[in-house]
Formats: structure tokens, C-alpha cells, sequence
């Protein structure tokens, strides 16, 4: 058996505004080091909020979540950014970057929070991922003068900076056209493949599940398929 | 900790809204430089106002009071010790304005650590004789180096010298309003007679102007030798002796204990002049109370721009989270964004003030009250400096404190999931 990097045990969750809704039904399940998977399913069915409390932002639930074996269940606030800035990468529909900053520093930003890498080297390291997806060339441009696909690659540097154990996409692709969608999925694809990255994607985009190594298929708040 | 990395995310996000900032920081300036200004400006209206009576009024005034004994032979009397006496009407007996052992004293005050210095004085009720009129006045007999010294008379002598009163025999300085009735110049002789009715011709060798309208009309100044002349008295005849110390709160204490020591009545400057203290207090007051208010305004305008810059700033906030910035260190961001505005544009607006206060200190101010005053008066003291810099940044930070626990608290999810 391959090392656990992920798993879900037992996750129930309930929005209580307005009225209590159940939106997550007894989700149990794992992934493991260097897995593709997809998380697909209707609007509503509650995969994004599956997503936000496997990403420790969202501590409003119940049953337990072990990221790289370790509880993440009850910890305090400052202890889940840390786990979060070191262990997850994001990449998400509307790219945020903080405009504020070039390209370059905003890759590079997670990896100065870590500060287990000198300036130096964390420069270097962003320099590295940005060459890798090709979006070097725009390193000292400020983050909103750089188009949408762009935006994407270097959030996705930015989710590689403090090599994570695992990359959470929320839609990565879901508001970039054909040819960049292609452009980020081959990037995802490569990072297994070539570089044994564990990323967990939510998306709608049937296609790009079908491709992916592994899909888990959600229906009102259940997992069907996975 | 990551303290550079919070004030370099902290740099950025202010570069990003200069102009915001500069609102913010020239709001904070502003406060300050006024806060500075008027300080500095009502404290050297209040020195001014003060140093009229008080640079000239001595700490510790001994002299010998004209009044009833309360020590009455009665009340010595053996066999009526044990009982009530009433004794009515009371004269005061043959008490001598004159100082007993006025040398003695003055040598042993003058060996006191606390004192600056002393000096005698004899006053002389006199009538100026113009014409068929004559005129009320006072003569008071001084030594002019030691009134000068202490009391800054030479400041008041507004036409000749002073020294000449000590250095010609038989001179006068008269009040400026004095003069004026009597229309007498300098080097012109008037003519005096004392209470005991002798009659005195004196020089006039100088005018005194205290600013004080009252005391100009009345009061004229003459060497101690020329007015013990003028009473027929000798050279050790001195009704009063005038002491400075080094500390004036110490008056009070300092002159019951002389009065006890030497046997003899004691004022201190904070009885004879406590009207002085009051309005000063109040001035000082209220221009400390404009100043704050001042000060909170600014405040406000920082907590305004903080918190509209939070709004925008949501999702960086949001992503700064997500990436691993937890709610502890977005909040130090936005303090150091608030401190930072307080702490320059507190520094500028120290910087302004103590311009605006050279500004006003050479701005031309003339007045007949006031001969020695040319420029409006300023108070150049560091404690207001210290106090618009460390309120401008109690202020900032109390402005900061909120939209930052505000940021702090910002949900991640809810403001991604909310696009």
C-alpha cells in the first residue's frame, strides 16, 4: 500500500443559515501520494465545500481529517496556516494574486511565510517553477498587468513554491478558455507524472475528469462513485 | 518571527494606495503640526503673561507688617492664664516697618543654598510736586544690579540707563505714565516731598515701563542710599527684603520657615499672585484639549481609509489566508499600516509645527504694554514634541486596531466561494 496523503473519515457537514441543511453525508475516503484525482458532481452537490474543509480553511464540521497522517481535526487557527502554507498548494478559479506585488514576489510570498529558505533561495526556487510553466518571462510585471492563462501558471507556481504534499484546484480551469484549459491540465498532468505531485481537483468539466487518474463523483453531499 | 516579510507585504499595500495614504499621513500631519503650534504658542503667551507679575514679583517677601499684637500683656499675665480674655478695641503699638538686623539676615538668606539671591528694598510714599499739583507716588529704593539680576528691572527701563540711578546722587527713574503727567525728560529735575513735608529735588535719569498701566502712573524707582535721604534715615533702614529662590514651588515652605527663623512676616509668590496660576492652568487646558480633539479627528480618518482599504483588499486577504498567512499576521499587516501612517506623518507634522512656530515667533508683535516683547512669544518646549508624537501614535494604533481585528477575522472561504 502507497503513502496516504489525504484522508476523510467519517466528514459530516451542516449549513445552519437559514434553516439546517445537510450538505455532507458521511464522506470517507483517502488519497494517495501521487493520485490525479477529480472531483466532479452538479452544481450543489457539495464538492466545494468538501474541498474548503480538506483544506483545513473550513473547521466547521464534523468527523476527523488526517493530512500526512496527522490530525488536523481541533487545531487552533495558526497552527492550520502553517500546515497549509507548508503542506497545500491552491490554485483556484479566479487566480488571486495580490495585485500589490509582482509576479515574481507573489510566488514567492508562501515561500518567505515558510522561512526554511534564505530570500535567495526562495527567489531561486520561484524563478525554477515559473521557467517550469513557462511564465518566467513575466516575473517582474505586476500580478493584474499579465493575461488569464498566465495568471493561472503562476498561481500554480505559487502552489509549488513550498513543494507541498498535495495541490487542492478549485475549478483551476473553469473560467479559461479551451486552449489554456489544455495548457493548465497538461501542466497538472506533467506534475504527476513527471514530478509524483498528488493534486485533488474539483471540477465540472467532464473531459477533463476523464483524464485525470482517479475521479470521485459526489451526489447530494454523498460520494457515488470513487 | 516573519516581521520583515510582514512589513515589506505592509510597504507594498500602502505603496499601491499612495495617494490613500497621503490622505491619511496629511491628516495626521496636519493635527500635529497644529497641536505643536498652538502649545507652543498659548505656553509663550502664558510665560509672556506670567513673567509680567511673576519674573518681577520675588518668591519670598519679608518685611514687618503693621497690625495689632496678638500677644497681648493680658494674656501674660499669670493669674489670668486659665481664663477667656476679651480685650476690645486693639491698636497696633509702635511696630517699625524697618527690618531689625536687615544686614545679618540678608548675609545668612544670601548663604542659603536655596536662594538665588536677595534683594533690600525700602519704599517711600512721596507727593511729585507740579506746580500748584501734587501728584501720589512711591519711590521704591533699590540696589539696581541685584533688581536687574533678579528681577529683570533693567529689561523695564525703557529711556536712559539704569545704572544711573545707582551711579548719580539724587536720581530718579520714573514711570512712563508718571513722566507723562508730570512732562518730565530724562535729564530734566522734579521736585518731591515726602511725608515727613522736606522737599527734594531728583533727576530724572530714566523711564520705567512694567506694561502695567496702573503701576506706571504711580510707581517710580531710586537708589537705596537716595531714598533712606529722602526719609531722613539711616544706611541700615530697609523695609523689605526680596528673595528669589531656585525653585519656586518651594515659596510657600521656604518662606513660613524664614518668617520663623528670623521673626519676622513672610509672603510667598504663590499667595500674592494666585489669580496668575489659575489662568495659566486653564489656558494650557484648553489648548491641550483642542489638540487632542485634534488628534482623535485625524484618528478617525485613518480608521475610515484603513477600513475601506480592508474592503478592497478581501481577497488578498482571503488568499493570503488560504496560502498560510494566519488571522495573527494579517492583523500585524494592518497595524503596521496604521503605525506607519501615525509614525510619519506624526514626524512630519513635529517637523511642521516647529516650523509654524519659528514662523510665528519672528512675526512682528508690538506693543506700548509690552516694551520688551517684539515677536509674538513661543514656547519652544521638547514635552509638547514628545506628547503630539507619542499621541500620534497611541491614536494611529487605536485607529488601526479595529479594521485589522476586522481583517483578521476575515473567512477565507466565504469571501472565495463568494465569486
Amino acid at each position: 500500500m502507497s503513502d496516504i496523503i489525504l484522508e476523510a473519515r467519517h466528514i459530516n457537514k451542516k449549513f445552519h443559515d437559514p434553516v439546517t441543511v445537510q450538505v455532507l453525508t458521511d464522506i470517507t475516503f483517502s488519497v494517495n501520494k501521487g493520485e490525479f484525482v477529480s472531483v466532479i458532481g452538479k452544481s450543489g452537490c457539495g464538492k466545494s465545500t468538501l474541498l474548503y474543509i480538506l483544506s483545513t480553511m473550513d473547521t466547521d464540521y464534523e468527523g476527523e481529517l488526517l493530512i500526512d497522517r496527522d490530525l488536523m481535526t481541533g487545531r487552533t487557527d495558526r497552527e492550520l496556516a502553517n500546515i497549509r502554507n507548508e503542506k497545500i498548494g491552491f490554485v483556484f478559479q479566479f487566480h488571486y494574486l495580490l495585485n500589490e506585488f509582482t509576479v515574481l514576489r507573489n510566488v514567492m510570498l508562501p515561500g518567505l511565510k515558510l522561512q526554511k529558505y534564505t530570500e535567495q533561495e526562495v527567489e531561486h526556487r520561484a524563478m525554477e517553477r515559473l521557467k517550469m510553466l513557462g511564465v518566467d518571462h513575466l516575473a517582474n510585471k505586476l500580478a493584474y498587468r499579465i493575461s488569464g492563462g498566465e495568471k493561472q501558471r503562476v498561481a500554480i507556481a505559487r502552489a509549488l513554491i513550498n513543494d507541498p504534499h498535495i495541490i487542492m484546484g478549485d475549478e483551476p480551469t473553469g473560467n479559461l478558455d479551451k486552449r489554456n484549459s489544455d495548457v493548465v491540465f497538461n501542466i497538472f498532468k506533467e506534475l504527476t507524472e513527471v514530478h509524483n505531485q498528488t493534486l485533488l481537483i474539483v471540477t465540472h468539466d467532464s473531459g477533463f475528469a476523464e483524464s485525470s487518474g482517479r475521479i470521485i463523483e459526489m451526489e447530494d453531499g454523498r460520494i457515488i462513485r470513487h | 518571527m516573519n516581521t520583515k516579510l510582514i512589513i515589506g507585504i505592509a510597504r507594498s499595500l500602502l505603496l499601491a494606495r499612495w495617494r490613500q495614504t497621503l490622505v491619511a499621513a496629511i491628516g495626521v500631519t496636519f493635527s500635529i503640526a497644529m497641536f505643536i503650534t498652538l502649545l507652543s504658542f498659548m505656553n509663550g503667551l502664558n510665560d509672556l503673561l506670567d513673567g509680567l507679575i511673576l519674573n518681577r514679583t520675588p518668591h519670598v517677601r519679608l518685611y514687618n507688617e503693621i497690625k495689632p499684637s496678638l500677644d497681648q500683656p493680658i494674656n501674660r499675665a499669670a493669674e489670668f492664664r486659665n481664663s477667656h480674655n476679651f480685650i476690645s478695641s486693639i491698636k497696633s503699638g509702635i511696630t517699625r516697618q524697618e527690618i531689625y538686623n536687615s544686614g545679618p539676615i540678608m548675609q545668612a538668606l544670601r548663604q542659603d543654598a536655596r536662594v538665588l539671591g536677595v534683594a533690600p528694598k525700602l519704599t517711600a510714599q512721596v507727593f511729585f510736586n507740579e506746580g500748584t499739583i501734587d501728584i501720589t507716588g512711591v519711590i521704591n529704593g533699590i540696589d539696581v544690579e541685584e533688581e536687574s539680576r533678579l528681577f529683570n528691572f533693567r529689561d523695564y527701563v525703557t529711556a536712559g540707563n539704569a545704572l544711573d540711578a545707582k551711579n548719580t546722587a539724587n536720581s530718579i527713574i520714573l514711570g512712563k505714565g508718571l513722566a507723562e503727567i508730570l512732562a518730565a525728560d530724562v535729564g530734566d529735575v522734579v521736585q518731591v516731598t515726602t511725608a515727613q513735608g522736606e522737599r527734594f529735588p531728583l533727576k530724572v535719569v530714566g523711564y520705567f515701563q512694567s506694561g502695567i498701566q496702573e503701576i506706571d502712573k504711580v510707581q517710580s524707582y531710586a537708589s537705596i542710599g537716595t531714598t533712606q535721604k529722602l526719609l531722613g534715615k539711616p544706611a541700615n533702614y530697609i523695609t523689605d527684603i526680596q528673595v528669589k529662590l531656585h525653585d519656586l514651588e518651594t515659596a510657600p515652605a521656604v518662606g513660613k520657615e524664614f518668617a520663623q527663623t528670623f521673626d519676622i512676616d513672610a509672603e510667598d509668590i504663590q499667595t500674592a499672585n494666585s489669580q496668575f496660576e489659575t489662568g495659566s492652568n486653564i489656558r494650557s487646558l484648553i489648548s491641550y484639549s483642542v489638540g487632542v480633539v485634534l488628534l482623535i479627528v485625524a484618528g478617525f480618518g485613518i480608521f475610515n481609509i484603513l477600513n475601506m482599504m480592508i474592503y478592497e483588499k478581501m481577497d488578498s486577504i482571503a488568499i493570503m489566508k488560504a496560502t498560510g498567512f494566519s488571522g495573527s499576521d494579517v492583523n500585524r499587516i494592518f497595524l503596521v499600516i496604521a503605525l506607519s501612517i501615525g509614525v510619519f506623518g506624526g514626524a512630519v507634522g513635529l517637523v511642521f509645527g516647529f516650523l509654524f512656530s519659528v514662523i510665528i515667533d519672528n512675526i512682528p508683535f508690538n506693543t506700548a504694554a509690552l516694551p520688551t516683547i517684539k515677536t509674538y512669544p513661543i514656547n519652544y518646549s521638547p514635552v509638547f514634541y514628545l506628547i503630539g508624537g507619542t499621541f500620534s501614535v497611541i491614536t494611529t494604533y487605536f485607529a488601526g486596531f479595529f479594521p485589522a481585528r476586522k481583517a483578521s477575522r476575515v473567512d477565507p472561504v466565504e469571501i472565495i466561494r463568494g465569486k
